[in-house]
C-alpha cells in the first residue's frame, strides 16, 4: 500500500519536473514552431466584454427605472441619506456648525476645540484599559497636533468614525444572514471575494456616476472594500459559539430573534471584534484613494506633498495616518479585553458614577467657550507646531547622492538574473499550454471543481485579450511575493523565538501596512528609477505583513508537548526548527504566503502610478479616461487570478493539515 | 403671518444683507446656491481655480471648491453635481472634454491664457556632455550620454504616463532616435526621477511641462525638434521621414475652461466673469514658484494677485 502511494507519488513529481523542462523548451522557441494564434490570441476574437459593461452601466445611470423613481435617483438617495451622519461628523471634529452653503455659510457654533478631543480620547483610553493605553493614545493624537496634522486628521478622523460603524452594522448584518441560511452564504461567498480583489479604482467610476460627488462617494468605496472581513468574520465567529450556549438559550425560552442578539452575538463579541480592528485598518487604508473622489483630509496631503516631491512632508501626513491607525486599533483590541463591569453602588449619585463622561462634558463646554476669545484653545497654535520636513529631504538626497551606484549594481542584478528571466519565460509560454498546465496542478491539489474554476476564470482573461497582462502581472507578483516571503518566513521565524524582538517586529510591520505605499514609492523611484524593479521593492514592502504574521503566529500555537517531543528525542535547536516547527507550522505559513499574494495583487494598482505595464495600469488607465467597462474587466482579470491562487493554496493548506493531523480551522 | 415664517424672512433678510455687505451690489435676480468649483492635485491649477473664486465671490457669488479627479469629473459636470473646472489642458485633458462637450451637458467657456508647454527636456549640465543641443539632430550624437546601464547603448527617455498620449514611441521610431521610450506612472514619479538625477548631476532627458515649478526649480532646455503643424501628425510624407508620422515636436495648446451647460442660465454673471477670466503663463510660473519653491500659503499668493490686479478683474465681473 505505502509502496504504491511513494510510486504514484515519484510519477506526479516526475510527470512535473518533465512539463517544466518542457516549459523552458517552448517557451523559448514556441513562436517559431507553433502558429500565431498559440502564442498570441488573436484581437478579432476578443469578447466585447468591456462594451458591454460600459453599455450596462449607462444604461443603469440614465435609463434604469423602477417606475416610480429612477435607479440614479435611489442612488442619490442613499447618498443623502448617508450624507447627514457625516456632514454632522466633520462639523463636530473639523469645520464648525455652519448656517447656510458654499462661502456664504457662517459659522454658529466651532468644532470640538483640540483640547477637548485630546481629553476625551484619553478619557476613552482609561475607560477602555488603564492609564498606559491612555497615554500611548494621547500621546498619538499629541503627535497630530505637534506636528501640525490636526485639522486634515479631524477630517479623516470624521470619515472614519462614519464610514466604520456603517461597515461593521452592514457586515455583521449579512454575516448573521449567512450563519443562518447556507445557501445565502454560498451566494455571498463569491462576491465577497471579488469585492476583496477587484481594485478599488476599478469601480471608483460606477460609484462616482451613481452616488455623486463628494465625500460620500468616497465613503462608500471605502465601505465596500473594508466590509468583507467583518462579513467573513462575522459567520466565522458565530459558528464557534459553543453549543452549549446556543442550547441553553434554547432551553431558556428564546424568541429567534432574542437568540441570537441576547445570546450568540454577545458570546460572539471577542471575534467579532477583530472584524471591527479590520473594518478600521482597511478604512485607514482607503484613505489616499478617497482623497482622489473628494475626501480630502491626510490622503489628500500626501497626495499633493508628493506631488511637489516635498517627501519629508508627505512622510509626515502618512505617519499621521499610521498614528491615527494604531491609536484606534489599539483601543478597539482594549475594547475585546475589557474586563466586565463590575457591580456599581447605586447609592452614588450620577456624577460619582460617571466621573468620565462628566469630566469630558465639562472640558468640552469649558474649552469651547474659552476657545471663543483665546484662540490657541480652538486650535493649537501655529508657533509652536514642528516639523522635521527637511531632515528626510536631506536623508534621500544623502543616500541618492553617495550609494546610488551600488544600489544600481544590486538593481542591475536582481533584474537581469531574475526579473527579466521569469518575465520572458512567462510572456513566451503559448497561453494554452499555460491554462493546461494551471489545470492540471488545480485538479491534483484541490480535485475537479478547483480545476473546473481555473479554466473559466483564466479563459476569461484570455477572450477579453488580457493575457499578456495578465502574465506581466503573474510575474511581477510572483517575483515579489517570492522574495517577500524569503524575508518574511525568517522575520516570522524570529519574531516566535523571541518575544521583545517579535514586538519590534510587530511594530515594524504594522507601520507598513498602514503607511501610504504613495510615500515610500517616490523616494524608491527616486533611488531605483521608474520601472519594474521599482515597483517589486513597492510591492515586497506592503505585502510582507502577513508572511511574517501568519509565520510567528504558526509557530506560536505549535502544541508544546510535540516540541517537548523533539527536545527529549535529542534534537539540535536546528533540527528543532527544521524538523518539527517549520514542517507543523507549514499549513499557517501557506495561508500567510496566499494573505501575501492577495496584498501583493492589491498593490499593483498603485504600482501602475510607477509605470509598470500591468493589469494596475489598465485599470489605472481605465480610471483615468473614466472607461467603466475597461476598467472593471482588468480588475476583474486581477480578481480571477486572485481567486484561483487562493483556492490552490487554501486546498493544500488543507491537505497538509490532515496529513499532519491538524485540526481544521 | 406665524412667528416661524417671520423669523424665515427675517433671516431670509440677514442673508441677503450679508450678501450685499460683501459683494457690494450683488446681482438680485442670480441663484444664491454655492457655484462648485472642482479642485484637483495641482499647484496650478489650485491656483487659477482660487483666483476665479475669490473674483466670483467679490461679485458677490456664493463659492464653494470641491475636490475631484481630472477625468473623472467630468461625470460630475454632466450631471451638474460640479460647475466649473478651470484648468483643462488641449495636451491632456482634450478627448475627454470632447467626449463630455458632445453630449451637450458640458460647455467649453474658451482659454484661459495659459500655453501648455510639454516637450523633451534636459538640465543644463547635459550640454557639456552633449554640446550639439538643444537640436534634436545631436540626440543621437549623445544616445550614449542619455544611456543608462539597462538601455546602455542605447539613450533613456523617459516619458509621461501612458495616459497622457503624446506619441513619443512614434517620434522615436519615426525621427530614428537610439532611444528607449520608458514611461512613468505619474508626475510625481517623473520628478522624482528628475530630482535624484539632478542632485547627482546625473544624465537624464525627460517629458517636461510648463506651468509647472519644474522648469523654474531647475536649469534646463526643451529640445528642438522641427515645429508641430497638424499635417506631421496626420501626414506620412510630411517631414524626415517619409513613411511615418510624427516626426516632429509635440503641440503647444490652450489650457481651456469647462463648465456645466446650466451655469449660464442660473449664474449669467459669473458666467460672463468665467469667460473673460485669463492669466498669462509668466504670472501663473511666478505664482507656482511662491507657493512649491519658496514656501508661500496658497491663499495668500492668491490674495496678493487679487489686491494688485483689482481693475483686470473688475471688469470680468462687470463693475
Amino acid at each position: 500500500m505505502t509502496a504504491a502511494i511513494a510510486k504514484r507519488l515519484t510519477l506526479t513529481n516526475a510527470f512535473w519536473i518533465g512539463a517544466l523542462i518542457f516549459s523552458f523548451v517552448l517557451a523559448a522557441n514556441a513562436r517559431g514552431w507553433l502558429p500565431r494564434w498559440a502564442t498570441k490570441y488573436p484581437r478579432k476574437w476578443n469578447i466585447p466584454v468591456k462594451q458591454t459593461i460600459t453599455d450596462f452601466m449607462n444604461w443603469l445611470v440614465e435609463t434604469a427605472t423602477f417606475g416610480l423613481f429612477t435607479f440614479q435617483e435611489l442612488t442619490r438617495g442613499i447618498a443623502w441619506l448617508l450624507e447627514w451622519p457625516l456632514a454632522f461628523a466633520t462639523s463636530l471634529l473639523s469645520s464648525g456648525f455652519l448656517q447656510g452653503q458654499g462661502s456664504d455659510a457662517v459659522q454658529i457654533l466651532p468644532p470640538l476645540t483640540w483640547i477637548a478631543v485630546l481629553v476625551v480620547i484619553v478619557a476613552i483610553g482609561k475607560y477602555a484599559r488603564d492609564w498606559k493605553l491612555a497615554a500611548f493614545v494621547g500621546a498619538c493624537f499629541g503627535y497630530l497636533a505637534v506636528f501640525g496634522q490636526w485639522n486634515s486628521a479631524m477630517v479623516t478622523l470624521s470619515s472614519i468614525v462614519i464610514t466604520v460603524p456603517f461597515g461593521v452594522a452592514g457586515g455583521l448584518l449579512i454575516g448573521i444572514g449567512g450563519y443562518r441560511w447556507p445557501w445565502f452564504e454560498r451566494a455571498v461567498t463569491p462576491v465577497l471575494d471579488l469585492m476583496q480583489t477587484v481594485p478599488v479604482f476599478a469601480y471608483l467610476i460606477p460609484v462616482l456616476f451613481l452616488f455623486g460627488f463628494g465625500p460620500v462617494a468616497a465613503m462608500i468605496a471605502t465601505i465596500i472594500y473594508a466590509m468583507p472581513p467583518m462579513v467573513r468574520i462575522t459567520m466565522l465567529a458565530l459558528k464557534q459559539v459553543p453549543g452549549e450556549i446556543s442550547d441553553f438559550g434554547h432551553m431558556a425560552g428564546c424568541t429567534k430573534r432574542q437568540l441570537m442578539w441576547k445570546v450568540l452575538v454577545p458570546s460572539a463579541t471577542p471575534g467579532l471584534m477583530v472584524g471591527v480592528n479590520q473594518v478600521i485598518m482597511l478604512s485607514l487604508n482607503m484613505v489616499i484613494i478617497a482623497s482622489m473622489i473628494g475626501a480630502g483630509g491626510l490622503g489628500y496631503d500626501v497626495l499633493t506633498s508628493l506631488r511637489r516631491l516635498n517627501i519629508g512632508a508627505g512622510l509626515e501626513a502618512g505617519i499621521a495616518i499610521v498614528v491615527l491607525a494604531i491609536a484606534l486599533d489599539r483601543l478597539s483590541q482594549a475594547f475585546v479585553h475589557r474586563p466586565p463591569p463590575v457591580h456599581i453602588d447605586p447609592s452614588q449619585n450620577y456624577l460619582q458614577r460617571h466621573p468620565w463622561f462628566v469630566t469630558c462634558i465639562a472640558v468640552i463646554v469649558g474649552t469651547g467657550l474659552v476657545g471663543l476669545v483665546a484662540a490657541p484653545v480652538q486650535s493649537y497654535p501655529e508657533a509652536l507646531q514642528i516639523t522635521t520636513a527637511s531632515f528626510w529631504e536631506d536623508l534621500v538626497k544623502a543616500i541618492n547622492v553617495n550609494f546610488f551606484d551600488q544600489l544600481e549594481a544590486v538593481k542591475t542584478a536582481v533584474l537581469l538574473n531574475v526579473l527579466v528571466p521569469v518575465k520572458r519565460f512567462l510572456l513566451g509560454l503559448p497561453w494554452g499550454w499555460t491554462i493546461l498546465l494551471v489545470t492540471l496542478a488545480a485538479w491534483q491539489i484541490g480535485g475537479w471543481r478547483i480545476a473546473l474554476l481555473s479554466v473559466v476564470l483564466s479563459g476569461f482573461i484570455v477572450v477579453t485579450g488580457q493575457w499578456p497582462k495578465a502574465m506581466i502581472t503573474v510575474y511581477l507578483c510572483g517575483v515579489s511575493v517570492m522574495f517577500a516571503a524569503l524575508i518574511g518566513i525568517p522575520l516570522g521565524i524570529a519574531a516566535a523565538q523571541n518575544a521583545r524582538l517579535g514586538r519590534v517586529i510587530q511594530g515594524f510591520i504594522d507601520t507598513l501596512q498602514t503607511l501610504p505605499s504613495f510615500v515610500y514609492l517616490i523616494p524608491v523611484v527616486m533611488l531605483f528609477r521608474v520601472g519594474d524593479f521599482s515597483a517589486m521593492i513597492a510591492v515586497i514592502l506592503y505585502a510582507l505583513a502577513p508572511a511574517v504574521r501568519y509565520t510567528a503566529h504558526g509557530i506560536g500555537r505549535i502544541d508544546p508537548s510535540l516540541i517537548e517531543a523533539g527536545v527529549v528525542s535529542g534534537c539540535t535547536k536546528r533540527q528543532l526548527l527544521w524538523k518539527v516547527k517549520l514542517p507543523l507550522a507549514l499549513p499557517e505559513i501557506m495561508l500567510g504566503i496566499n494573505q501575501t499574494i492577495m496584498l501583493a495583487l492589491s498593490m499593483l494598482v498603485i504600482t501602475a502610478l510607477v509605470g509598470t505595464r500591468d493589469l494596475g495600469q489598465e485599470v489605472y488607465i481605465a480610471l483615468t479616461k473614466a472607461d467603466t467597462g475597461r476598467g472593471l474587466v482588468a480588475g476583474l482579470s486581477i480578481a480571477f487570478i486572485a481567486i484561483i491562487a487562493d483556492r490552490m493554496i487554501a486546498a493544500g493548506a488543507r491537505k497538509a493539515r490532515a496529513r499532519l493531523g491538524l485540526p481544521e480551522h | 403671518m406665524s412667528s416661524l415664517s417671520r423669523i424665515k424672512t427675517a433671516l431670509v433678510g440677514a442673508v441677503a444683507l450679508a450678501g450685499l455687505a460683501a459683494g457690494g451690489q450683488a446681482l438680485a435676480a442670480e441663484s444664491k446656491d454655492p457655484i462648485k468649483l472642482t479642485l484637483h492635485d495641482w499647484t496650478g491649477q489650485l491656483i487659477t481655480t482660487k483666483l476665479m473664486g475669490e473674483v466670483l465671490k467679490r461679485g458677490g457669488y456664493n463659492i464653494e471648491y470641491v475636490q475631484a479627479d481630472y477625468i473623472a469629473q467630468f461625470a460630475g459636470l454632466k450631471t451638474g453635481d460640479l460647475h466649473v473646472a478651470m484648468e483643462i489642458w488641449e495636451t491632456t485633458g482634450r478627448d475627454a472634454m470632447d467626449e463630455a462637450t458632445k453630449t451637450g451637458k458640458v460647455v467649453n467657456l474658451g482659454e484661459t491664457g495659459m500655453q501648455a508647454i510639454e516637450e523633451w527636456w534636459y538640465p543644463l549640465y547635459m550640454k557639456e556632455k552633449c554640446p550639439g543641443l538643444p537640436d534634436w539632430k545631436a540626440l543621437n550624437d549623445c544616445a550614449e550620454a542619455f544611456s543608462t546601464p539597462e538601455t546602455a547603448p542605447r539613450g533613456r527617455y523617459l516619458g509621461g504616463p501612458v495616459t497622457w498620449g503624446g506619441f513619443d514611441d512614434e517620434r522615436a521610431e519615426a525621427l530614428e532616435l537610439d532611444y528607449e521610450v520608458v514611461h512613468a506612472g505619474t508626475d510625481a514619479a517623473l520628478f522624482a526621477e528628475l530630482e535624484s538625477a539632478y542632485q547627482r548631476k546625473a544624465p537624464i532627458l525627460l517629458w517636461v511641462y510648463a506651468p509647472h515649478w519644474a522648469p523654474a526649480k531647475f536649469k534646463g532646455e526643451w529640445v528642438d525638434f522641427p515645429a508641430y503643424t497638424a499635417e506631421c501628425y496626420q501626414d506620412p510624407k510630411w517631414g524626415s521621414n517619409p513613411d511615418m508620422a510624427h516626426d516632429c515636436g509635440k503641440p503647444r495648446g490652450p489650457i481651456w475652461k469647462v463648465s456645466w451647460a446650466g451655469l449660464e442660465k442660473k449664474w449669467p454673471g459669473a458666467h460672463k466673469a468665467i469667460k473673460a477670466f485669463t492669466v498669462s503663463n509668466d504670472e501663473m510660473a511666478n505664482m507656482i514658484v511662491e507657493v512649491d519653491l519658496n514656501g508661500k500659503k496658497l491663499d495668500d499668493v492668491v490674495s496678493a494677485w487679487i489686491g494688485q490686479n483689482e481693475k483686470r478683474w473688475r471688469t470680468w465681473i462687470g463693475k
